[in-house]
């Protein structure tokens, strides 16, 4: 049995969030207010490293997280955004530190938490790639012998004695991993760095994981991406308002974080209409996806989205959902205008079957009401397609969507 | 500290990355580095050596002058750059775990470059004005380390106090203006009253600005009282910044 490389106990990690400040209501009120300014800054700045437990402004973004990983092993960790993925990283790689518990790690880490951290804009591609690779603790030797092939992977050859400024952002980022991608660590952390730069080059970087992952080294991924999770990470770790709900093998923990991802609430929202309040108008109470895992290409399914109307003024109101991928919206589906009363409503949107190509999409949903855009929420479902073959045509197709056209031939 | 042998190759990247970022398309390019003390050294030579005429030890003023401007020049930057270091640097501080201390460290080490630049400018007009050093030549690496002693202690305590403090980034610019007249940059220490020149002593750019003065233009003999007093200083204060910002590492990331 493996030692485990990574073990976590009682992992927490707590911040200040925002505290509104006091106004004051006249004119001799401010003028204090504002000499005061000075000491109440104070206070406050001094407080920003520390915490008291019974203070409200608390937000603990992670909360007696335990768990352990054994060498060699590949853990993807998911979870909706803010589930507290990010700050888990943060604190194996030793970026903070943590609250409460305790972490240990045997081996050398390396995490990639960002592409291209350090890049100085007035500095040549080469430089550069020294730059980066001793900051994410590499020397100089181990750099000089892997410079041929770290260019090689980038792809910039030609432009290797340019500025990076003079670089377009592509590039960049190709550059960045492409040096990250040759550290030779023992532990290696990503976090969701592939979001960035076209299908290609994403394509190349899971690939390039996935060897480092066959050389028996330790990899900790989070992602979105279900597709690439399930392929490379054999457990899954789930996370959701900071804590842990389960660590199991990847098909399982994905199929319960599919299927639960509608019935919270820890949707990104945005109000997009000041002057009205939208909490009296509107609310989002379940979305939810008829297909738990990944849908198959040629299976139909819908997306049920409950809202509860409180009065009777919402009128009409009908709701989009966008469809992104790649980091670009695919296309939006907007559901037939509805005068609503009040109480409960479903929409039901149903999807026809060869419609989307095998990607992950990622759906926000807005709210429109009377030509008027006044809720968004964002990242509500992720939904994942495979390709299982049925079709015919197995293999790659480019675009965002793969709707299967009706054709007649006919010999003139 | 066995972490900052490791990164060492990160320092040296960082220290040259530093100077190229800083000449990088200029005209003049490295010439800045000659021009900033020599031109502040005419100035002063018009305005305190002409106008104002402060004794200069009955030699040139210009020369006087300068000798005073190298090493407080190098002061000046260091402070001014070790302390927003830090702050400039944030992203990287969010983002990837190296040892903080190269930040500071290396915003110091770049500032030799232009260091070494003006003490060949240096060297230069004192052949021009046939200066000989004196003996206590030997003696220059001791007020060079405590110079650097200095930078290092003040820049380890102000770049970790920005993390958090803003403030810092405000009061350096004209802190450092103002700061030039507690060193006897533009007068010499004998001006100020032999009972508090012990005071006046605790600067460690004191005992430094006038061992310089004393090697190359034999001003006065070597200061040493002033510049033993400086040492003790510069030690503590190296001592204190290392632990300071040993202690602020921790929370950097989390209010960076």
């Amino acid at each position: 049995m493996a030692q485990p490389v990574i073990s976590v106990k009682g992992l927490s990690k707590k911040y200040r969030i925002g505290q509104g400040k006091k106004k004051a209501d006249t004119i001799t009120g401010s003028v204090i207010n504002v000499l005061k300014s000075p000491f109440t800054n104070l206070a406050r700045i001094r407080n920003l490293a520390k915490l008291n437990d019974t203070d409200d402004s608390i937000f603990w973004a992670l909360r007696d997280v335990s768990f352990e990983v054994r060498e060699g092993e590949v853990l993807g960790i998911i979870g909706n955004n803010g589930a507290g993925k990010s700050t888990l990283l943060k604190l194996l790689s030793q970026i903070t530190e943590p609250s409460a518990g305790e972490i240990k790690i045997h081996g050398r880490v390396a995490a990639l938490l960002e592409v291209g951290t350090g890049f100085h804009p007035e500095l040549t591609g080469r430089e550069n790639i020294y730059m980066n690779g001793t900051i994410l603790g590499m020397r100089k030797r181990e750099i000089d012998k892997k410079l041929e092939e770290i260019v090689a992977f980038s792809g910039v050859a030609k432009h290797l004695d340019t500025p990076v400024k003079f670089y377009s952002s592509g590039m960049r980022v190709r550059l960045g991993f492409s040096v990250a991608a040759h550290l030779e660590p023992e532990i290696l952390i990503i976090d969701e760095v592939l979001s960035v730069g076209d299908a290609e080059f994403q394509k190349k970087c899971l690939g390039k994981m996935e060897d480092v992952s066959k050389n028996g080294r330790t990899v900790l991924f989070v992602s979105h991406n279900m597709n690439a999770v399930q392929t490379l990470c054999g457990k899954c770790l789930l996370l959701s308002g900071g804590q842990n709900v389960m660590i199991d093998s990847s098909d399982r923990v994905i199929n319960t974080y599919l299927h639960n991802i509608g019935s919270n609430y820890s949707w990104k929202s945005e109000s997009l209409d000041k002057s009205s309040d939208i909490e009296n108008i509107i609310a989002v109470k379940e979305i939810k996806c008829s297909q738990s895992s990944a849908i198959s290409l040629d299976a139909d399914f819908f997306i049920d989205v409950l809202v509860h109307s409180m009065s009777d003024k919402a009128g009409l109101l009908n709701i989009n959902l966008f469809f992104k991928a790649l980091g670009e919206t695919a296309f939006v589906a907007c559901s037939k205008q509805e005068l609503l009363e009040n109480g409960d409503y479903l929409f039901r949107f149903s999807f026809p079957q060869n419609l989307f190509n095998n990607l992950n999409y990622q759906v926000d949903l807005m709210v429109v009401r009377m030509s008027t855009s006044i809720l968004l929420l964002k990242e509500v479902l992720f939904l994942d397609f495979i390709d299982d073959g049925v079709i015919g045509w197995k293999g790659e197709f480019p675009g965002y969507v793969r709707p299967q056209i009706d054709t007649t031939i006919q010999k003139l | 500290m066995k972490e900052l042998i490791h990164y060492r190759d990160l320092l040296w990247f960082l220290t040259v990355r530093g100077i190229k970022a800083k000449y990088a398309q200029s005209i003049l390019g490295v010439s800045w580095a000659v021009i900033q003390p020599l031109f502040s050294t005419l100035v002063f030579t018009i305005i305190f050596g002409n106008l104002a005429r402060i004794d200069s030890n009955g030699v040139p003023y210009f020369l006087f002058s300068l000798v005073g401007l190298v090493p407080w020049t190098f002061f000046a930057n260091t402070l001014t750059d070790s302390s927003s270091s830090l702050i400039t640097n944030a992203a990287m501080i969010n983002k990837v775990y190296f040892p903080r201390l190269v930040l500071p460290l290396s915003a110091i080490f770049s500032k030799g470059l232009d260091f070494l630049i003006g003490f060949v400018l240096l060297i230069i007009f004192l052949v021009v004005y046939q200066f000989t050093p004196s003996a206590e030549i030997i003696l220059l690496p001791w007020l060079i380390l405590v110079l650097l002693m200095t930078s290092l202690g003040i820049g380890m305590i102000l770049s970790a106090m920005a993390v958090q403090y803003r403030d810092v980034k405000h009061a350096m610019t004209f802190a450092v203006q103002l700061l030039m007249y507690a060193a006897p940059v533009v007068y010499p220490t004998t001006n100020v009253p032999e009972q508090y020149q012990w005071a006046y002593a605790l600067n460690p750019m004191v005992g430094v600005i006038e061992g310089f003065r004393a090697i190359f233009l034999h001003t006065i003999s070597f200061p040493y009282q002033w510049v033993l007093i400086g040492t003790v200083i510069s030690v503590s204060l190296f001592v204190f910044g290392l632990f300071y910002f040993r202690k602020m590492e921790r929370v950097f990331a989390d209010v960076a």
